[in-house]
């Protein structure tokens, strides 16, 4: 706390004055941490947009038959809906945000590798973004082909496809490029002392991540580019009508879009255990397991896209293997878990909001994963397919993951991105009635998969009715939980928190800087001489 | 790498963190073309009489032509940044310019290879296209679409050693800093490599 003054003359990266001020400052800015700050606050613009559009979707199902909005109305929502979540929110999610922010200054660097670049990111994102959303209301209607624009479907759908796959093809770029400056940061700029095996656990997720974002994401690009190709010029890849395959289409689509859930839960996983650690104020359990079960997640995850389509039509040895190796995946994540329970045995655990964010994440998850192996094995995926129940998954996994992860770091990092500490027993409130009100949307999903309501359709059998209700009610409790929280993060912001450097005693090099940072971070390069988590 | 990782951060120039970055990039460019040459090999294996029959409309002499201009032009810009090196920048220069020449050669013959089958009524989306057998169509719109994709892959390298040629002429490229002309020349020999698949799988495979 000593140098805590000395640096208190060096303007902070918030307050920074460049060549420009104001909105042009940000917007010009190759800081990474005002970058990381602007996915942010475009992100939750997207999220929340995505979340009313969930809103809506459970307030049709309240009841059999139209409630709001006919079946087109609704298959356009769906689609949007998954677009915004899936594209703009949970892909770049984690990694944009918090790794923009967080990772240089973990690895004691000044910025990323190419900072020009980062901000040329960022655009393209926007720009991507504002595409996606655009075939919302553009052209002839919606897209209704659910994110996955399936063949021949969407080739034939007249609804807006080509604006849709063009913004994400955008993304893409956008998530390749991120993911590269990312590598390189990693193999470059680590400070002085820091090996490779020093490097703090949410660094090697990012870097992992990074791996699946350069070598998948190009043949979803060039996927989408063919879907394109094919409604402007006719010409036969996936339209069984004319000589093409649609299996080709699926195999192609989900050899990237299978590792992009390892784009979206890695950074999760790796924001959960800095938390872990940090409020358990003990040193990781396992440092080098942790390391290698988030490379065989990223290198495994490549190899399991096949059981997204076992209902597709595939070979039985083809199908074996998906479920074998899938099951495999499990195996590095268990991995995680084990060790995040390891490192709290014996911790001194501080309990405060991040840390019980870390703890519904690991609930949640766990839901998520285990219903994950009903839908791996061959046999009981064939019953549980396209229903409710694979909603349910994959919610509990990408919102219950990567979302409450989210969260999470948000809650842990926060007082470092502002310099402000929110109020904790309102966010602990709010996180108490959003996870309430998350299992009681989610989980009778499971049951009604079991049951057999299909996904997809704005209407449902009467027997699936008092379920139903359930849900949507519980779609209100999570979204006042959520209003909670934000309301409190946003109060937090406008200055009724004090300044604090190091609120959770966390070892990692981003706490032992002021709050908020200053432009690069530090004002010398810090010469590492010790393991990332130094709790005596 | 693990012995320059230490003495970085401060330096705002990093020619080995561009050059990882450059080759990052043409790994995610070689898996951009992999999804198309797995949609090639599929089709191919299950349409292999009409890929043959196709394969004969295109003339071999134009592929070849087209391979050794680019088999040159990577040697030319490879010589390039050699000469850069050895402070011969008249020589760089030269080179740039004849790597530029041979690319436009490239796009001047494609355009006619292109042109002729447009006069025929062959393109995608053509009446001509849409009569076709399936399989001869599925070759076809493949060629059009990797060739062409490949093109604009062209016409992107030659931004970039057009880029690298002002930068040696101003002298911003010189003996101690000249990675964007290297890497300019990395991405060309992708473009080169590429064609190098595609010309045996369109023209030459029987």
């Amino acid at each position: 706390m000593t140098e805590h003054t000395e640096h208190k003359h060096e303007p902070n990266y918030l307050e920074y004055r460049g060549k420009y001020t104001g909105l042009m400052g940000w917007l010009t800015s190759t800081d990474h941490k005002r970058i990381g700050l602007m996915y942010f606050y475009a992100m939750m613009t997207f999220f929340l947009s995505g979340v009313v559009m969930g809103l809506l979707m459970k307030l049709e199902l309240i009841a059999p038959g139209e409630q709001l909005m006919g079946a087109q109305a609704y298959n356009g929502l769906f689609t949007v809906h998954g677009l915004t979540m899936i594209f703009l929110f949970v892909i770049p999610g984690v990694a944009a945000v918090f790794g923009n922010l967080f990772m240089p200054i973990m690895i004691g660097a000044k910025d990323v590798s190419f900072p020009r670049l980062n901000l040329f990111s960022w655009y393209l994102y926007m720009i991507g973004a504002v595409i996606v959303l655009s075939s919302q209301f553009m052209g002839d209607g919606p897209p209704d082909t659910g994110w996955t624009f399936y063949a021949p479907y969407s080739l034939k759908t007249q609804t807006n496809v080509v604006a849709a796959v063009t913004g994400a093809f955008i993304l893409g770029f956008s998530s390749i490029l991120t993911g590269l400056n990312f590598i390189v940061t990693m193999h470059r700029l680590r400070a002085p002392g820091m090996g490779w095996m020093r490097m703090p656990l949410f660094c090697w997720t990012l870097y992992g991540t990074g791996w699946i974002q350069l070598l998948a994401t190009p043949v979803v690009g060039i996927t989408f580019l063919m879907v394109i190709a094919e409604r402007m010029l006719g010409i036969g890849f996936f339209d069984p009508a004319i000589g093409g395959d649609p299996i080709l289409y699926q195999h192609l689509f989900w050899i990237y879009s299978h590792p992009a859930v390892y784009i979206m839960i890695l950074p999760a996983m790796g924001a959960i255990t800095e938390i872990v650690i940090t409020f358990s104020r003990k040193t990781v359990f396992g440092y080098s397991a942790m390391v290698i079960s988030s490379m065989a997640i990223a290198f495994v995850g490549y190899f399991v896209w096949g059981h997204h389509m076992y209902t597709s039509g595939m070979s039985t040895t083809a199908r074996w293997v998906f479920s074998f190796i899938t099951f495999l995946v499990a195996i590095p994540s268990a991995i995680k878990v084990f060790n995040w329970t390891a490192t709290l045995y014996k911790g001194s655990i501080n309990m405060q909001t991040p840390f019980f964010w870390a703890m519904g994440f690991i609930f949640v998850f766990m839901i998520g994963g285990f219903s994950g192996l009903v839908l791996g094995s061959l046999a009981t995926d064939i019953h549980v397919h396209d229903t409710a129940f694979v909603v349910a998954h994959f919610h509990y996994i990408v919102f219950g993951g990567t979302g409450f992860a989210f969260f999470a770091a948000l809650h842990y990092w926060y007082p470092k991105i502002y310099g402000k500490i929110y109020n904790g027993k309102i966010a602990n409130l709010g996180l108490v009635i959003f996870f309430i009100g998350f299992n009681t949307l989610y989980f009778p999903m499971f049951i009604l998969g079991i049951m057999g309501m299909p996904r997809r359709y704005y209407d449902y059998l009467e027997q699936f009715h008092s379920l139903n209700i359930v849900s949507t009610i519980g779609s209100w409790v999570m979204a006042t939980g959520l209003i909670i929280v934000i309301v409190n993060l946003l109060r937090a912001r406008k200055g009724s928190g004090k300044e604090i450097d190091n609120p959770w005693d966390g070892r990692t090099l981003e706490w032992q800087i002021s709050s908020p940072p200053i432009l690069e971070n530090f004002e010398e390069i810090p010469v590492v001489d010790h393991e990332p988590y130094d709790y005596k | 790498m693990e012995t320059t990782a230490t003495h970085h951060a401060d330096m705002h120039r990093d020619d080995d963190a561009s050059k990882i970055g450059m080759w990052l990039f043409i790994f995610t460019e070689i898996l951009l073309f992999g999804g198309l040459f797995i949609v090639y090999s599929v089709y191919r294996f299950r349409n292999p009489v009409a890929f043959h029959i196709a394969h004969q409309e295109l003339s071999i002499t134009m592929g070849l032509i087209n391979t050794i201009i680019l088999l040159i032009s990577s040697a030319t810009v490879a010589i390039s940044i050699s000469a850069i090196q050895k402070k011969d920048r008249k020589m760089s220069m030269m080179m740039l310019g004849m790597t530029l020449l041979f690319a436009l050669i490239f796009l001047v013959n494609k355009y006619f290879e292109w042109g002729a089958k447009f006069e025929h009524g062959m393109y995608p989306g053509s009446d001509l296209m849409t009569m076709l057998s399936h399989g001869d169509m599925l070759f076809f719109s493949l060629y059009f679409f990797m060739t062409g994709l490949h093109a604009v892959h062209i016409i992107v390298g030659m931004v970039l050693l057009s880029v690298s040629l002002f930068k040696v002429r101003n002298g911003a490229i010189h003996s101690t800093r000249f990675v964007l002309l290297e890497n300019s020349g990395l991405y060309w020999h992708l473009v080169d490599l590429i064609w190098i698949f595609l010309f045996p799988l369109f023209y030459l495979i029987h």
